[in-house]
C-alpha cells in the first residue's frame, strides 16, 4: 500500500481584510480575508515551516524532498536544499525544486505517489497581482507538506487509489520569469476547455480507484479559473456535502501550494474508510484519488489548519503593499546590511539553516551560536549538537528599535531563554510590539532576515505561541 | 588573576583636546593634528623627544600610517590599536606600559575618530564577512534593555526608573552646557527628555550620546621624568580592560542589570590604585553615559553607590556637578558626542583639568581635598563588554 503518511499545512499569521482594498483604491478587493506572508516569509521559509509540521507527527524520514513553487526564492540554486538544510535532514537525502509552474505542486504530489521510498512533497506559494486586481484578492499565500511512502515505511494514513491527468497546451494563465503579475486570457476560454477535459479525467479517475458509483467522501476541486473550477464541479455532479471547504473567505488561494493544503484540510475532516478526491485545473487536469485507513484516527497534526486559520493577526493594506513591493516606503536612513558570506554560511549551515547549538558534555551548558570551547569550564571540542528549532522559550527581556535597519520597522527584539537551557538574542515576528511582555512564550521560526546583492539572508526569529504545540513522535 | 599594576610608575604630561562637533570642514588628519600639537604645546614638547606612538581609531582608519602621516613621525614605532568604543583608552594603556617597561622614556596616546563622513546618522559597524545570524539590533536598543531589567529585579516604579534616567541626560547637559568643547551646550530638563518619543525601549534621543567627531591625546613619560616637562603632572594609579566573553548572550543567569565586566575592571583598578572607599576617595568620575541606563548601573558597577540604590543617588543629586561626587562634570558623552577613539582620552582630558585646578569656574568641582580621578570606557554592550577603568592622581606616590 503507498499514501499519504503525514501532511501539514501552513498558513501565515498575517491576514488582509479585502474590504480595505476598495476603501482604498475605491475599486477591488471583496469579502473575507486572505492570508499573507510576512516580509521575512517567502515560499522557502514557508515551505519549510509545513514541512517541519509535517515531520514532527511521524518517525519516517524522507529519502527525497521536493518543493515546488510558482514563486522561488531563487533560480539555478536549488530552493529545496534550505528547506533540507532547516529540517536538518541528511545529505543523502535528495533535494529537488519543480520550477515555475502552478501545476508543479500536484504534479509534484502525483510523481511522489507513482515513485517509491518515503518522499515528502512541499509546495508553497506567495501570490501577487496589481493593486485592486483579482489575483491580489482571491489570492493567498501559505504552504502544504505531504510526506508519502509504502506502509513497509510507517502507517499510511490515506491509500492512494489511483488518479487521472489531462495536459492541455493552453495560454489562459501566464507570467514571464521576473513579472511582478500575472495575466489571463477572457476566463471563458479556460471554463470551455478545462471543463470537459475535467469530465474526461475524473471518469478515468474514477474507473482507475474502483471508485465508480460509490460516490466520493471528501472532494476538492481547485484551480485559478474561478469559471473553469465551477464547471468542472457541474460535470462532476459534486454533492454539495461532500464539497472540502475551499479556504477561500479565510486564506485565499494559495496557487501551487492549494491542493495540497486541501488535502490537508480533507485529511483533518475525513474518518477512517472515507474517500477524498483532489482535482486541479491547471494547463489541464490532475485528479488523485485516496482512501483514510485506520491510521488516520490516530493522527494528531502539528498545527491544525483551522487552528492556524482561526489565529491569525491583521495587517493593514498599506504595510501589505509595501512588503509586496507594490510601493516602495522610505527605510530609516540607516545603512543596509552587508551580504552575508557564502563561506561562513556554509561552515556553519548546522547553526544558521539547522538552528543546532552545542551541549558541552561535561556542564551542560547550552551554546547558541555552537561553541567549540565551553563557557563553562573551559572544556574544548566535547560537544553533542543541540537542536533548538523545536525548543520553546521564554522572553527574559525585550525591546522594541525604531532606529536599527528592517525591511518592515520596528525591530521586535527578545532575550529568549529556552526550556532545558539555552539562550539567544532573537528577533521576534508575527507579533505587535505592545503585546510582547517578559514571561511570553515563544518558538523558533526560520525567516528571511533580508536580501543584499540578491542573497537570501535566511535564519531564525521567534514568534509567539499562538496554538497548543503537539509533542514531536517518538524517533 | 595577577596584575601588579603601575601605580606611580607612570605620569601624564600634557594633554590637547580638540572640540568635539560635527566637523563638516575638518578630516581625521586635521584632527590628529590640532590634538596632538595641543598636547605637545600642553607638556611643552617637540614631536622628536616622543619615543614612541599608540593611535586609537575603531573605523577611521588602519594601522599606525594614519597616524604616522599626518603627523610626519619620521622612524618611530606607531601602532594603531583599537577595542570597540573602550578604544582611546586603550591606546593610552599601551604608552603608559611601554613607557613603565623602561623602553621608552616618552610615549604619546591619541585618539581620533572622524564619524561624519558616513552620510547616516549614529555610529555605523564597518563590514566583516559574517553568516549573516549576527544581530543586527542598534546599541541603543541592546541598552535600553536594562532599564525594564532594573525596575523588575529592584522593585522601582517603571516610572520613577525613567525619570531618574533622564535626570542623568539632563545633569550631563547641565555640564556640557559649560564646557566650550562640547557638542551640545544645551540644558535640557529630565521632564522633557521623559516627554521625547522613544526609539528604542524606552529611550528617546535624548537619552543617547551624540554624535561628534573629535580627537584627543595625552603625552606620558616615567613618574621620576615627570617634573622635566610639567609641574603638575598627573600620576597613573591605575589601569585594567576586561573583556568578557558575551556570556550575558549565552547564559539564562545574565539578568541586564549589571555588567559584570566593568565591575572586576574597576575592582582592579582599584587595587591596583589602592582605592578602597571609591564614592568618598574619587574628586570625580568620567565614565561612559553611551545611553543614560549605562551611567545608572555603572554607579553600581563601579562601586559609588550600593546595589539597587543609584537611582536613589541620581534622583538625589549626588553625582551632580555640586554634589557628594560629581560625574562627567564635562558633559560627558551626552553632550560630547562619541568619536569612538577619541572617548577614552577625553575623559581623561576632563580629569586633567578638574583635578590640577585648570577646569573653568562654571563647572569646577567643588574643593574636597580629594586627589583622584576616575576613567571608565567601555566598548559592546550589555552582556558582552570590554570595559576599561582607570584611576589617576595629583600626588606622586599611594597616600
Amino acid at each position: 500500500m503507498r499514501g499519504v503518511i503525514s501532511a501539514a499545512g501552513y498558513v501565515p499569521y498575517r491576514r488582509l481584510d479585502r474590504s480595505e482594498i476598495a476603501a482604498f483604491f475605491g475599486s477591488g478587493g471583496g469579502t473575507g480575508t486572505r492570508a499573507v506572508a510576512s516580509y521575512d516569509e517567502d515560499t522557502t521559509t514557508m515551505g519549510q515551516t509545513a514541512a517541519d509540521a509535517a515531520l514532527r507527527t511521524t518517525p519516517v524520514e524522507p529519502e527525497a524532498l521536493w518543493f515546488a513553487t510558482s514563486a522561488p526564492a531563487y533560480l539555478e540554486k536549488t530552493n529545496a536544499a534550505a528547506i533540507h538544510a532547516a529540517l536538518r535532514l541528511d545529505p543523502a537525502v535528495n533535494a529537488l525544486d519543480f520550477g515555475g509552474a502552478i501545476r508543479s505542486g500536484i504534479g509534484a504530489l502525483g510523481a511522489a505517489l507513482a515513485g517509491s521510498g518515503p518522499i515528502l512533497t512541499v509546495a508553497a506559494d506567495s501570490r501577487d497581482g496589481l493593486p485592486t486586481g483579482a489575483d491580489e484578492a482571491s489570492a493567498g499565500d501559505g504552504a502544504a507538506a505531504v510526506l508519502v511512502g509504502d506502509d513497509s515505511d510507517g502507517p499510511v494514513l490515506a491509500e492512494h487509489l489511483g488518479g487521472a491527468s489531462r495536459t492541455l497546451e493552453i495560454t489562459e494563465r501566464w507570467r514571464t520569469p521576473g513579472g511582478s503579475r500575472s495575466r489571463t486570457w477572457e476566463d471563458r476560454l479556460g471554463a470551455n476547455v478545462l471543463g470537459p477535459a475535467a469530465e474526461d479525467a475524473w471518469r478515468s479517475a474514477l474507473a482507475n480507484s474502483g471508485l465508480d458509483g460509490t460516490g466520493v467522501d471528501h472532494l476538492a476541486v481547485t484551480g485559478l479559473n474561478s469559471r473553469a473550477v465551477a464547471s468542472a464541479l457541474k460535470v462532476i455532479g459534486a454533492e454539495a456535502g461532500s464539497l472540502v471547504e475551499s479556504l477561500t473567505d479565510s486564506v485565499g488561494n494559495t496557487a501551487t501550494a492549494h491542493p495540497l493544503l486541501l488535502l490537508c484540510a480533507a485529511l483533518e475532516q475525513a474518518n477512517p474508510g472515507e474517500t477524498i478526491a483532489v482535482v486541479v485545473l491547471a494547463d489541464g487536469v490532475e485528479v488523485l484519488a485516496l482512501q483514510a485507513t485506520e491510521a488516520l484516527a490516530d493522527h494528531r497534526p502539528a498545527a491544525p489548519l483551522a487552528a492556524q486559520i482561526a489565529a491569525g493577526g491583521p495587517v493593514s493594506y498599506g504595510r501589505f503593499l509595501a512588503w509586496r513591493r507594490m510601493v516602495d516606503v522610505e527605510p530609516p536612513n540607516r545603512p543596509s546590511p552587508n551580504r552575508p558570506s557564502s563561506s561562513a554560511a556554509q561552515r556553519r549551515t548546522d547553526w544558521k539553516y539547522g538552528f543546532a547549538g552545542s551541549r558541552d558534555r561535561s556542564s551542560g551548558m547550552v551554546h547558541l551560536p555552537p561553541a567549540r570551547v565551553s563557557e563553562r569550564g573551559g572544556a574544548v571540542d566535547d560537544t553533542d549538537p543541540a537542536p533548538m528549532a523545536h525548543v520553546t522559550g521564554t522572553v527574559a527581556s525585550f525591546t522594541v528599535d525604531r532606529l536599527a535597519y528592517s525591511p518592515s520597522p520596528p525591530t521586535v527584539f527578545a532575550i529568549v531563554d529556552f526550556d532545558g537551557g539555552g539562550r539567544a538574542p532573537l528577533e521576534l515576528t508575527d507579533v505587535e510590539a505592545d503585546e510582547v511582555h517578559a514571561g511570553m512564550r515563544v518558538v523558533p521560526t526560520f525567516r528571511r532576515l533580508y536580501t543584499a546583492d540578491e542573497i537570501h539572508n535566511y535564519f531564525w526569529k521567534a514568534r509567539p505561541v499562538r496554538t497548543e504545540p503537539v509533542a514531536p513522535a517518538a524517533p | 588573576m595577577s596584575s601588579r599594576g603601575i601605580c606611580d610608575q607612570v605620569a601624564i604630561i600634557g594633554m590637547g583636546c580638540t572640540p568635539f562637533a560635527e566637523h563638516w570642514d575638518l578630516s581625521l588628519d586635521d584632527l590628529i593634528i590640532d590634538a596632538a600639537r595641543a598636547a605637545y604645546r600642553s607638556a611643552g614638547i617637540a614631536q622628536d623627544d616622543i619615543d614612541a606612538f599608540w593611535f586609537g581609531t575603531s573605523q577611521s582608519a588602519a594601522s599606525g600610517l594614519a597616524l604616522a602621516g599626518p603627523l610626519k613621525i619620521h622612524g618611530r614605532p606607531v601602532t594603531r590599536v583599537e577595542n570597540y568604543c573602550a578604544t582611546g583608552s586603550e591606546a593610552l594603556r599601551q604608552a603608559c606600559y611601554a613607557v613603565a617597561s623602561g623602553a621608552y622614556d616618552t610615549a604619546m596616546a591619541l585618539g581620533a575618530e572622524k564619524v561624519k563622513d558616513g552620510g547616516y546618522q549614529g555610529l555605523n559597524a564597518f563590514p566583516i564577512p559574517t553568516d549573516g545570524t549576527q544581530r543586527t539590533l542598534t546599541a541603543a536598543a541592546m541598552f535600553s534593555l536594562m532599564l525594564p531589567a532594573y525596575a523588575d529585579r529592584y522593585g522601582v516604579d517603571p516610572g520613577e526608573l525613567r525619570y531618574a534616567a533622564a535626570r542623568i541626560a539632563s545633569k550631563n547637559h547641565h555640564n556640557g552646557a559649560r564646557n566650550p568643547r562640547a557638542q551640545f551646550r544645551r540644558e535640557m530638563t529630565a521632564e522633557r527628555i521623559c516627554e521625547m518619543p522613544a526609539v528604542a525601549g524606552q529611550l528617546s534621543v535624548f537619552d543617547c550620546a551624540g554624535v561628534a567627531d573629535g580627537a584627543a591625546a595625552a603625552i606620558v613619560c616615567r613618574a621620576e621624568d615627570a617634573h622635566r616637562w610639567c609641574p603638575n603632572p598627573l600620576y597613573v594609579k591605575g589601569l585594567s580592560v576586561v573583556t568578557g566573553t558575551g556570556a550575558g548572550s549565552l547564559d539564562p543567569g545574565y539578568d541586564y542589570t549589571t555588567m559584570p565586566e566593568c565591575a572586576q575592571a574597576a575592582a582592579e583598578a582599584y587595587a591596583q590604585a589602592g582605592v578602597t572607599e571609591p564614592r568618598s576617595q574619587l574628586a570625580l568620575a568620567e565614565v561612559h553615559d553611551c545611553f543614560t541606563p549605562t551611567e545608572l548601573v555603572l554607579m553600581e558597577d563601579l562601586g559609588l553607590s550600593p546595589r539597587g540604590t543609584a537611582w536613589r543617588d541620581v534622583l538625589g543629586g549626588v553625582f551632580d556637578l555640586d554634589g557628594e561626587l560629581p560625574v562627567n562634570t564635562d558633559g560627558g558623552l551626552k553632550s560630547f558626542g562619541h568619536p569612538v577613539g577619541a572617548s577614552g582620552l577625553r575623559m581623561l582630558y576632563e580629569v586633567w583639568l578638574q583635578l590640577r585646578g585648570d577646569a573653568p569656574a562654571e563647572r569646577r568641582i567643588p574643593e574636597t581635598g580629594r586627589t583622584l580621578g576616575l576613567t571608565h570606557n567601555l566598548g559592546g554592550y550589555p552582556g558582552e563588554i570590554v570595559s576599561f577603568v582607570g584611576v589617576f592622581g595629583t600626588e606622586p606616590t599611594r597616600s
